[in-house]
């Protein structure tokens, strides 16, 4: 601990020494391919469906180009030391999510959201520009783990006061805007989780009374964060959020497994997820009808009712094969309302085929890794605990999303992080890619000057 | 706990795994029986994406495509929709397709695998080729002449070329515009509710869907049976027939329309049609033999494809002799297409051979290229040459002097055949005319046409029905323009 500590707060004394590879000149490069990407298709969007290219691609290609060159000045300047991937994987993902929305809106003359995403995409950057250059060290957050909790609760609460959409109490609208308050949430309870278990984690891990072959811990270390994952798991139950809340019991199950060691807590947490599951699942008619449309997606046909929108997702899977049929041929507006949110997946898997949903599902592995491996790097359990939740926050929900629309597991209408239209989901995950640099930075320079991990 | 660390990690690894195993089973293993879901609007979709191929009549096109710039983006066009309906058929979106649009419809709408310069590759990238376009072996004159000469009645004309089979002319009155059925739009279905409930039925394709009772024009293949079986042997030889021939076995008396049948000569019985002395030639020649040469004919041939399925023609072979008799003279179970009746004229055009007709001459690619083509067809020898040149003189006889001298033309021979026939319930409805007829310019090596005509509603007046009358100047016409007289 002291060790990092006086390796950010001295530099100078690094010189001398060996140093690390700061591979910025690699993160450049690969933004620069990135932007290039996401123009690159743009411009395929345009000559597949009137043979010429959309007027705007320079207009596009600048504005992504700008953004992610500045946000790589700022991790340049105030990260220095850290892991040159995230950056260029969330602008490739940002900008093939706004192309394949720029390709569905051609088929929605009535609503285009590609330009609104471009905006909440701008937010985005900046709020990563804005973590990167104000949060100098990410165990500040330690100290506002209260704030974080009672402000994830808040959030969490809002949407209740303002009217359903679609069946689920998760937005807020204001001025035009629509903002899903739970997207932010997460992260803010991400945080708080990481600081009260590395607070307490040996408390956690060593005391209270044993039970059987399994050890609990006691009550009265348990309870405070036993009670704030209910309150807020109950809160997304009424409010129909299913997807979010069963990330809140994964992200919750992951960090108390890899605070404590205990492999009870994964069987615990297992068989509460089945026996939840199960209930809400029997009891709950909007999540009956969807495990059933997920045990038979074919139902609606078989009554004569035409494909649902699961089903026509497995069409548009299945029509993609391989190699996909091209960047704005294919036909998945079929699917009907959410193609440019839920099912956008289904779009990419059609249009670019299985190779490019090899492609993308591989860059969030890639993300997650690399937010595992600064995790495994730092020598501190709060900045491990906080590099381990939003890492984990982003492989079950590319996992539940990605299973749901493919038919894995039951569908739960979230967004894909980068990919899906909605701003609230933009704007979290590149908070959570600049939580991740600045978690890397802090795990490479540690090294620097020292022997290298 | 950084073990646990990379615990964790593992299993996020194996979710996104079991992610791409799962995409992997969607969309390679499972993909085909998806697309194959009759729910599954893709399929439809990615048919009418590009325009569809044209089907060709003397190298112009009578078919095309327009951009309708909707989901079902093109929509099927015709040129002369109501004249090639017949051989054509209709492509619509909401209906399917018919005829050639039917047969050829992987050339015409791009999925024929042939199409594809590297089919392989192309199983991979799924990539649907340009549409082909199909060569009819139509002659655009010919199918003209054909269709202005049926106008405004019911019947059907079928051309063909006897040394090859090709298919010179395939009409079919009243007939559509296939137009009308190409589209999805309310207009399409009005259109399609019209034209089913229409009394008159104009799809029914009568030139090789529809059979009619041959009547006199089945006279050829009883007269060949007999040449070819020895029951004749001279033309001009009495034949010993009785008038009124009585059918054996049954009180019932055949008799003629006119005077001057019994015991004639076949020549004078087939210039004069005489039913008495066929009649009799067909119970002496003996069912075996009679239906040794309608089926060499192509009668009772369930497999007849030109390529779309032609309607069998029937000769009924479990047959006493009286109904044997009735069956020598196309009446009874004797049933005959328009394309049946004129691969008969055919045979005896071309030496007693006889070539399967067809109407694609070859598939190309959307350039040109030939994909397939139609070839040679193999050749079957229904009768001897020398029957065949003997009922060639019968034939050309009708047309200089007996009942079929509408058919003649200035600067060839032609030879033919006129038949009218019984039908309805005691004969009761209006006879259909028939005229089957071969034509030989002055200057051609062999005969250039074989042409069957058949008007259903020739007149009002049962009396004046006659192949002759009717059904010969239509013929005349569509022989002159093959030869180009």
């Amino acid at each position: 601990m002291t060790k990092a500590g006086t390796a950010v707060a001295a530099p100078r004394e690094r010189a001398r020494a060996v140093r690390l590879p700061r591979r910025r000149g690699v993160e450049l490069a690969l933004i620069v391919l990135a932007v290039l990407l996401s123009v690159y298709g743009y411009c395929a969007v345009g000559l597949a469906r009137s043979g010429t290219v959309p007027p705007g691609a320079a207009g596009y290609g600048a504005g992504l180009g700008v953004l992610a060159l500045f946000a790589h000045v700022v991790v340049r300047i105030r990260a220095p030391y850290a892991d040159p991937l995230p950056l260029p994987i969330g602008v490739l993902l940002n900008g093939l999510g706004l192309v394949l929305i720029y390709r569905l809106d051609l088929e929605t003359p009535g609503d285009r959201a590609a330009p609104t995403q471009l905006v909440w995409s701008t937010l985005g950057v900046a709020l990563f520009i804005a973590v990167v250059l104000v949060l100098r060290d990410h165990r500040v957050l330690q100290r506002y783990a209260y704030v974080c909790v009672v402000a994830a609760l808040a959030l969490l609460l809002l949407p209740i006061l303002f009217p359903a959409v679609n069946g689920a109490r998760i937005w807020i609208r204001i001025a035009g805007f629509s903002i899903q308050p739970g997207e932010f949430a997460k992260v803010l309870l991400a945080v708080f989780f990481a600081a009260y278990l590395a607070a307490n984690r040996n408390a956690l891990a060593y005391t209270g009374r044993r039970l059987w072959r399994i050890q609990f811990p006691t009550g009265r270390v348990l309870g405070p964060i036993v009670t704030i994952w209910l309150l807020s798991v109950g809160v997304l139950v009424l409010e129909r959020d299913l997807g979010t809340s069963l990330l809140f019991f994964g992200q919750f199950v992951v960090l108390l497994y890899v605070a404590t060691g205990r492999t009870g807590w994964i069987a615990v947490g297992l068989v509460l997820a089945v026996l939840g599951a199960v209930a809400v699942g029997r009891l709950e008619p909007h999540v009956n009808g969807r495990i059933e449309d997920w045990l038979h997606p074919f139902a609606t046909i078989e009554a004569g009712l035409g494909p649902n929108q699961l089903a026509q997702s497995l069409f548009a899977f299945a029509a993609g094969g391989l190699l996909g049929t091209g960047l704005g041929l294919g036909h998945s507006i079929l699917i009907g309302f959410a193609t440019k949110s839920d099912f956008i997946l289904a779009t990419a898997g059609e249009e670019l085929g299985l190779a490019g949903l090899a492609a993308i599902i591989l860059l969030y592995a890639l993300l997650v890794e690399r937010g595992y491996r600064a995790g495994l790097a730092l020598r501190e359990p709060f900045g491990r605990l906080l590099a381990v939740g939003l890492s984990s926050i982003l492989a079950l929900q590319v996992f539940v999303i990605a299973g749901g629309v493919t038919g894995l597991i039951p569908l739960t209408g979230m967004a894909m992080p980068f990919l899906a239209q909605g701003g609230s989901s933009v704007v979290t995950n590149w908070a959570i890619v600049a939580l991740l640099i600045r978690v890397s930075d802090s795990a490479r320079s540690q090294y620097d000057g020292q022997e290298a991990p | 706990m950084a073990r646990y660390i990379r615990h964790a990690c593992a299993s996020c690894v194996l979710l996104l795994v079991a992610l791409l195993v799962n995409a992997a089973r969607v969309q390679l293993v499972q993909s085909s029986s998806y697309d194959a879901n009759p729910a599954n609007r893709r399929p439809t979709i990615a048919r009418w994406q590009q325009p569809r191929g044209d089907i060709l009549v003397g190298g112009e096109p009578v078919t095309g495509s327009t951009d309708t710039g909707e989901q079902l983006r093109y929509e099927r066009t015709y040129r002369d929709g109501p004249l090639y309906a017949p051989v054509t058929g209709f492509a619509s979106q909401l209906y399917g397709t018919t005829f050639l649009e039917h047969a050829e419809d992987g050339v015409l709408s791009g999925t024929d695998p042939m199409l594809a310069p590297l089919p392989l590759w192309n199983d991979v990238t799924r990539r649907a080729s340009p549409g082909g376009n199909v060569v009819t072996t139509l002659n655009r004159k010919a199918q003209q002449a054909a269709y202005r000469g049926l106008h405004g009645r019911k019947g059907a004309v079928a051309a063909i070329e006897p040394a090859t089979g090709r298919i010179l002319a395939l009409v079919s009155t009243p007939s559509y515009d296939p137009a009308e059925l190409s589209g999805n739009s309310e207009a399409a279905a009005s259109a399609w509710a019209r034209l089913n409930h229409d009394p008159e039925k104009p799809m029914l394709n009568r030139a090789v869907r529809q059979t009619y009772p041959p009547g006199s024009t089945f006279k050829v293949v009883t007269a060949a049976a007999a040449l070819d079986a020895g029951v004749v042997t001279d033309l001009d030889g009495r034949t010993r027939s009785p008038d009124p021939y009585r059918l054996p076995g049954t009180d019932t008396r055949l008799t003629n329309e006119g005077d001057g049948c019994r015991d004639t000569t076949l020549r004078d019985a087939f210039a004069w049609s005489c039913n008495t002395v066929f009649a009799k030639l067909g119970v002496d020649v003996g069912v075996a033999d009679m239906t040794a040469t309608a089926q060499a004919f192509g009668f009772n041939d369930t497999r007849l494809r030109v390529p779309f399925a032609v309607a069998p023609s029937t000769f009924d072979t479990h047959v006493d002799k009286a109904q044997l008799a009735l069956s020598s003279i196309g009446q009874y179970n004797t049933r005959a297409t328009p394309l049946q009746m004129a691969m008969v004229a055919a045979a005896v055009a071309d030496d007693g051979r006889l070539r399967t007709p067809y109407l694609v001459e070859r598939t190309t690619r959307r350039g040109g290229e030939t994909v397939a083509g139609g070839g040679l067809r193999p050749e079957r020898q229904v009768m001897r040459p020398s029957t065949a040149v003997r009922l060639r003189e019968l034939m050309t006889d009708v047309v200089r002097e007996g009942t079929g001298t509408n058919a003649a033309i200035r600067g060839a021979t032609v030879g033919g055949k006129t038949g009218t026939a019984q039908h309805g319930l005691g004969n009761a409805g209006v006879p259909y005319a028939w005229f089957v007829s071969w034509a030989q310019g002055d200057d051609d090596p062999e005969p250039k046409v074989a042409v069957a005509v058949v008007v259903e509603d020739a007149s009002a007046d049962r009396g004046e029905i006659s192949g002759g009358g009717d059904a010969a100047p239509i013929a005349k016409d569509v022989m002159r323009a093959v030869l180009g007289l």
